[in-house]
């Protein structure tokens, strides 16, 4: 049985008569990695601001531990941040910014020494004590600002899009490190971002966002796997989305051709998306796949090539670590399972 | 040619503002009590002012009502700047308008308006209403040193300091103050000086035997021009473009932030 360390039921805010967010509800279990994903402008920030006290709900309940807390200012939350642009006090050194909190606390200078000394390792940046802020580069930064956070060893740490200033190796390695940390000290994580493979990286949970409302929760695999929607679909990873007709339980048309899929409890003849994703697509030779198609480019990726296939009036983009040469024919084959039929959603 | 004829005319503007003070400060160093002749190099009009009675309990009244002035419109005009920074766009204009009414001002009108004031409210004009009326002078310039730094603060840096368990009263302390002191500091400066060279709104609002230096060179003036009075006008202009010269170097180049 998981426990809910924060539980947010039907959160409505309003700026000016605008809802930026729409009823929002969600669970967040202790120890958990829960990333809320979506593009700018969805609701995730304000989402994370109101747990972390600087917003107040119009409507809703935010709970914590069973507590209700909506009106609670931050200071008195056993919550922590990391903001996007790090915050560090200009004016402090290295040891003030991260005994700040410790200092609030009261706790004696010797056990402030020791836990500054800690943290300071586990973020590996030792001896770092009496720098000032600004000799730290941004990736020194961020791991400053992460420790003054956990150095009050906070129930949740709340994390918005904290490596959206670092280049991609850095932030590649941070992943890494934020997911490490939060492992080994058993602290609840949320963390804000739009790029969703940090999310499919890092998350336990994942909750993708669009215009002030949730589209849907699930685990990495599960999200990526089984997207609800097409919107989601195609936020989570590249996709083809084609538009077809369930013509009966496990069969779909699209693009002129019916198909297998694995799909039912469709209306009949109900207007669906179909997605695939670009490497679910084999390419065979002319007339042996589902499919013909000529090749319009190939892109080489490094890892594989990104081969753009046009047939019947679509472009499939399919990943392949074979090339395939400009011009040719081929036929393009999927299995059934490779098929992921959604209810049609119209969006912006 | 055209160059030659700009810098003469720069010459000339230069010459103009600068050669009464230039004049003044000459002759203080006069060792005659004629104007109109040069009798050698003297100190004795500065050493002569500081043996005066009248001069020297109007340069305590003056530097007490400046640091009295400055200390509490800096802390009256850096609350009153915060406050309005938190507002919205709109209240804040609007305050900022009413801001600037006492800067533009004419000093005669502000001088009788608070004179009469006082008078309507019983009190008796001297030291007390002096200070008040600076306090008043003093306080939209400290607003208006301030609120730039307020603006320049980082938004997150003081959520992140509520976020670590800081009430609002210790952000302001710890987070907030350190960072808007340059402007601070600067607000002080130009209250301390507003007030060391004011003479109109002093002139209206005291009474019963306080006067400030310059509400003291004014009477001596009337009495007959002596030379003290030059000594006594050239320590102010140190003093003032000393002050200047600082709060110019202030606001000028950045502090490290």
């Amino acid at each position: 049985m998981k426990e809910s360390i924060i539980e947010i039921s039907n959160i409505v805010k309003k700026y000016d008569d605008v809802k930026v967010l729409n009823e929002i509800s969600f669970n967040v279990y202790k120890n958990e990695f829960v990333t809320l994903l979506g593009p700018s402008g969805c609701g995730k920030t304000t989402t994370l601001r109101i747990i972390g006290g600087f917003e107040t709900a119009n409507e809703g309940k935010v709970l914590f531990e069973g507590k209700e807390i909506n009106h609670l200012p931050p200071y008195k939350r056993q919550i922590n941040t990391v903001f996007q642009n790090y915050a560090l006090f200009p004016h402090m050194n290295v040891y003030e910014n991260i005994a700040f909190g410790l200092k609030i606390k009261r706790l004696k200078d010797e056990i402030i020494e020791n836990k500054v000394r800690r943290i300071l390792k586990l973020v590996g940046l030792e001896n770092f004590e009496k720098r000032d802020i600004d000799s730290l580069s941004g990736g020194q930064q961020q791991r400053i600002a992460i420790a003054r956070a956990l150095v009050n060893e906070p129930k949740v740490l709340l994390l918005d899009e904290p490596l959206g200033a670092l280049d991609l190796k850095l932030r590649k390695d941070m992943q890494v490190e934020l997911k490490n940390i939060q492992k080994s000290l058993g602290i609840t994580f949320i963390y804000v971002t739009h790029d969703q493979e940090e999310a499919l990286t890092m998350s336990d949970r994942i909750i993708v966002m669009k215009s002030g409302s949730i589209q849907q929760v699930g685990s990495p695999i599960n999200i990526y796997n089984e997207p609800i929607n097409s919107f989601v679909a195609d936020f989570i990873g590249e996709s083809n989305i084609i538009s077809g007709v369930m013509k009966d339980d496990y069969q779909v048309s699209f693009l002129g051709k019916t198909f297998e899929c694995v799909d039912y409890g469709f209306k009949k003849m109900e207007n669906v998306h179909i997605v695939i994703r670009p490497e679910d697509i084999d390419i065979v030779k002319k007339d042996s796949g589902l499919i013909n198609g000529e090749v319009k480019s190939v892109v080489f990726k490094g890892v594989h090539y990104e081969i753009n296939v046009l047939a019947k009036n679509f472009e499939f983009l399919i990943q392949s670590t074979k090339s395939s040469k400009i011009g040719n024919y081929v036929g393009l084959d999927f299995n059934p399972d490779d098929l992921h039929v959604m209810r049609e959603m119209h969006y912006e | 040619m055209k160059n030659k004829i700009s810098k003469l005319y720069l010459a000339l503007v230069f010459l103009f503002l600068y050669a009464p003070i230039t004049v003044l400060v000459v002759y203080s160093f006069n060792d005659s009590k004629s104007r109109g002749n040069w009798g050698g190099f003297t100190f004795k009009w500065y050493l002569e002012l500081f043996k005066d009675r009248d001069i020297k309990t109007a340069l305590y009244y003056t530097v007490t009502i400046a640091i009295l002035a400055a200390v509490i419109s800096t802390i009256v005009g850096t609350v009153s700047a915060i406050g309005i920074y938190n507002m919205k766009t709109s209240r804040m204009n609007f305050l900022l308008n009413i801001n600037y009414l006492p800067i533009i001002n004419p000093d005669i009108v502000t001088g009788i308006a608070l004179m009469i004031l006082f008078l309507s409210a019983n009190i008796k004009l001297g030291f007390s209403s002096m200070l008040l009326a600076h306090i008043t002078f003093d306080i939209p310039y400290v607003i208006l040193s301030v609120l730039p730094k307020l603006k320049q603060l980082d938004n997150n840096i003081t959520e992140a300091a509520l976020d670590l368990g800081a009430t609002p009263f210790y952000t302001l302390k710890k987070i907030i103050i350190p960072q808007i002191k340059p402007g601070i500091i600067t607000g002080f400066l130009i209250a301390f000086t507003l007030s060391i060279d004011d003479f109109v709104i002093s002139f209206f609002t005291t009474g019963s035997g306080v006067t400030n230096l310059s509400i003291e060179i004014y009477s001596m003036a009337r009495r007959g021009i002596s030379p003290t009075i030059n000594a006594l006008s050239s320590l102010m202009l140190v003093v003032v473009l000393g002050l200047l010269l600082i709060i110019n170097k202030r606001t000028t180049i950045p502090t490290k932030e």
